[in-house]
C-alpha cells in the first residue's frame, strides 16, 4: 500500500511542479536583469491558455504531426518515474534504468524531430537538424558517464546508485568526471544557453523551437509541459546521483516529508545555479557545440580509464 | 561578477509602476463586451507584432516594453516567435500593398480565439500615409480589430495602458461602466 502511494506520488508530483520550476528560473532571471519577472504561478497560466485554444493543424500534416506531442510527453513522464525523486523505491516491476532513461529520451527527441520535418517548413527542418547533431553527440557522452558510475555502484538502475552513493563511495576523481560530464549534457538536453536558448524569438538561433513553430493549442501545451519536465527530470537524476541525502528508503511519513522538503529544496537550488550560469554567459555558435559535448565526453571516458586503472593498482 | 550578480539580485528593480488599465482602451472594448466574452484566455496572453509596412517607429517603441523599465513579462504578457503561439497579432503600419497578403495569412494562421490590436496611427486611421496608392488602408477596412492604440509613435506607457486593457478583457475582468 505504501509503495503504491509513494509510486502514484513521485509520479505525478514532477508533472505538478515542473512549471513551479520553470516559473522560478525566469523570475531570478528576470531578477538578475533588474526586471520584477513573471509571477512565479505565470507557467500554469499560459499552460491553461494554451489548453483554451483551438489547435491549428497545416494542411499536409500527418497522423505523425498529432501524436508526436503526446508520445514525446509520455516518454519523458516514463523516464521520470524510474528517477527517485522521494523514495528508493520507484516504478515497481518496470526495472527502467538509467540506460532505459536515456533511450525513452532519445525516443522523445526523435519524434519531436520528425514532427517538425513533417509540415515541411525550413526552420522545422533546421531545428530538426540541430537537435539531431546535438543529441548524437549528447548520447554517447552520457552513456560512457553512466558506465563510469555504474562501475562505482554496481548497477545501472537509479534507486541501487541512489542507495550505494548515499552509503559511502568516498571521494573520488571519476565521481567528479562523471558529474561534469552529466551536467554539460543536461544542459545541452534541456535546451539551455550556452547550447540552445528557450527564451529567442529568431528562428536562426533557435534548436528547440524551431522544431514546435507550427504547434498550437493544446499540442503546444503538451510540448512546453514535457519541456518542463525535462528539466525537472534532469536535476532530479543529478540529485539523486550526487546529492541522494534524505532520499526516504522505507516508507515513514517522517522520513518521506523530509524527503519531499529536500528534493524541492534540491530543484530549487538546481533552478537558482542554473538561472545566475544562463545569466552569466552567452549562447556558443552552432559549430562550437562538438567541442563542448566533446568535452563532456572527454570527461566520461577520462572517468572510466581512472576507474580500470584505479581497480588494476590495488 | 559575483558582486554584480549579488547587487542584482539584492538591489530594487529597476522596472517603474505599470500603468492603470487606459480608459480609451476600456471604453472602446466595453463596447464589444458579447464578442470578447467568447475570448476568455485569462491571465495570459502571447503577442506577434507584424509590421504590415511600418516605419518603424511603432517597432522601436513596442521593444522598449521588453526592457527593464516597462517589463511587459511581469504581466503574463509575452512576445512569441510563430503566429501558431500567439493570442494577440499587434499589427504596426500602413498596410502597404505588398503585405496585405502576407498580414490575411498571418492572421488566418493564428488560433481562435485571437485579438488583433491596431498599433500606432498608420494602423488606426492610414496615418502619414492614408490614400496613397502603395497601401491598402486603414486595419479596419480590412479585417476586424479588437482595439486601437493611437499614437505616432504610441509609448510604451500608452501600449502598455492598452495591453492592459486587453489583458482584463481576456481574463473577463473588465470593470462595470455605467
Amino acid at each position: 500500500m505504501t509503495t503504491l502511494l509513494i509510486f502514484v506520488a513521485q509520479l505525478l508530483l514532477p508533472v505538478a511542479a515542473a512549471p513551479l520550476l520553470t516559473g522560478f528560473v525566469r523570475k531570478i532571471k528576470a531578477r538578475l536583469l533588474g526586471r520584477r519577472g513573471p509571477p512565479l504561478l505565470q507557467p500554469y497560466r499560459d499552460l491553461a491558455r494554451l489548453l483554451r485554444k483551438e489547435p491549428i493543424l497545416a494542411d499536409n500534416a500527418s497522423w505523425l504531426f498529432r501524436g508526436a506531442p503526446y508520445g514525446a510527453f509520455a516518454a519523458i513522464w516514463l523516464a521520470m518515474t524510474a528517477i527517485p525523486t522521494v523514495a528508493t523505491t520507484t516504478s515497481p516491476g518496470l526495472g527502467l534504468d538509467l540506460i532505459a532513461i536515456a533511450g525513452l529520451l532519445g525516443l522523445a527527441r526523435i519524434l519531436i524531430a520528425l514532427a517538425g520535418m513533417d509540415v515541411g517548413t525550413s526552420f522545422g527542418g533546421i531545428g530538426a537538424s540541430r537537435e539531431m547533431t546535438i543529441g548524437a553527440l549528447a548520447e554517447p557522452a552520457l552513456f560512457v558517464a553512466i558506465i563510469a558510475l555504474a562501475i562505482i555502484a554496481n548497477s545501472t538502475a537509479l534507486p541501487d546508485m541512489s542507495r550505494a552513493m548515499s552509503e559511502g563511495v568516498g571521494l573520488r576523481v571519476s565521481l567528479a568526471l562523471a558529474l561534469g560530464a552529466i551536467v554539460m549534457v543536461a544542459i545541452a538536453e534541456t535546451g539551455r544557453i550556452p547550447v540552445d536558448n528557450p527564451a529567442t524569438h529568431l528562428e536562426l538561433t533557435m534548436v528547440h523551437e524551431a522544431m514546435v513553430l507550427e504547434y498550437s493549442g493544446r499540442h503546444l501545451a503538451m510540448i512546453e509541459l514535457g519541456a518542463m519536465l525535462k528539466l525537472v527530470l534532469y536535476l532530479s537524476l543529478i540529485a539523486s546521483i550526487f546529492a541522494p541525502w534524505g532520499l526516504a528508503h522505507g516508507g515513514g511519513a517522517g522520513d518521506l516529508g523530509a524527503a519531499l522538503g529536500l528534493w524541492l529544496t534540491k530543484l530549487a537550488a538546481g533552478g537558482f545555479v542554473l538561472a545566475v550560469f544562463e545569466t552569466a554567459i552567452a549562447k556558443m555558435r552552432v559549430f562550437r557545440y562538438p567541442e563542448f559535448l566533446g568535452a563532456a565526453l572527454l570527461f566520461g571516458i577520462l572517468g572510466v580509464v581512472f576507474l580500470y586503472i584505479s581497480q588494476h593498482l590495488k | 561578477m559575483l558582486k554584480q550578480i549579488t547587487r542584482a539580485l539584492l538591489s530594487r528593480p529597476v522596472t517603474i509602476d505599470g500603468p492603470a488599465a487606459g480608459d480609451a482602451a476600456l471604453k472602446e472594448l466595453a463596447g464589444k463586451v458579447d464578442a470578447l466574452a467568447q475570448k476568455r484566455l485569462g491571465r495570459s496572453l502571447a503577442i506577434r507584432a507584424i509590421d504590415a509596412g511600418s516605419c518603424n517607429g511603432c517597432e522601436l517603441e513596442i521593444h522598449a516594453l521588453n526592457n527593464p523599465i516597462y517589463d511587459l513579462e511581469r504581466f503574463g504578457i509575452r512576445f512569441v516567435a510563430s503566429p501558431r503561439h500567439a493570442d494577440v497579432l499587434l499589427v504596426t503600419g500602413p498596410v502597404s500593398l505588398n503585405m496585405q497578403e502576407a498580414l490575411l495569412r498571418t492572421i488566418a494562421a493564428t488560433p481562435a480565439p485571437r485579438f488583433v490590436v491596431a498599433a500606432g496611427d498608420c494602423a488606426c486611421t492610414g496615418g502619414l500615409f492614408a490614400g496613397s496608392y502603395a497601401c491598402a488602408g486603414a486595419l479596419e477596412s480590412i479585417v476586424p480589430v479588437d482595439l486601437r492604440i493611437a499614437g505616432c509613435p504610441p509609448t510604451p506607457l500608452q501600449l502598455l495602458e492598452g495591453l492592459l486593457a486587453l489583458l482584463a478583457a481576456s481574463a473577463g475582468k473588465m470593470p462595470a461602466r455605467p
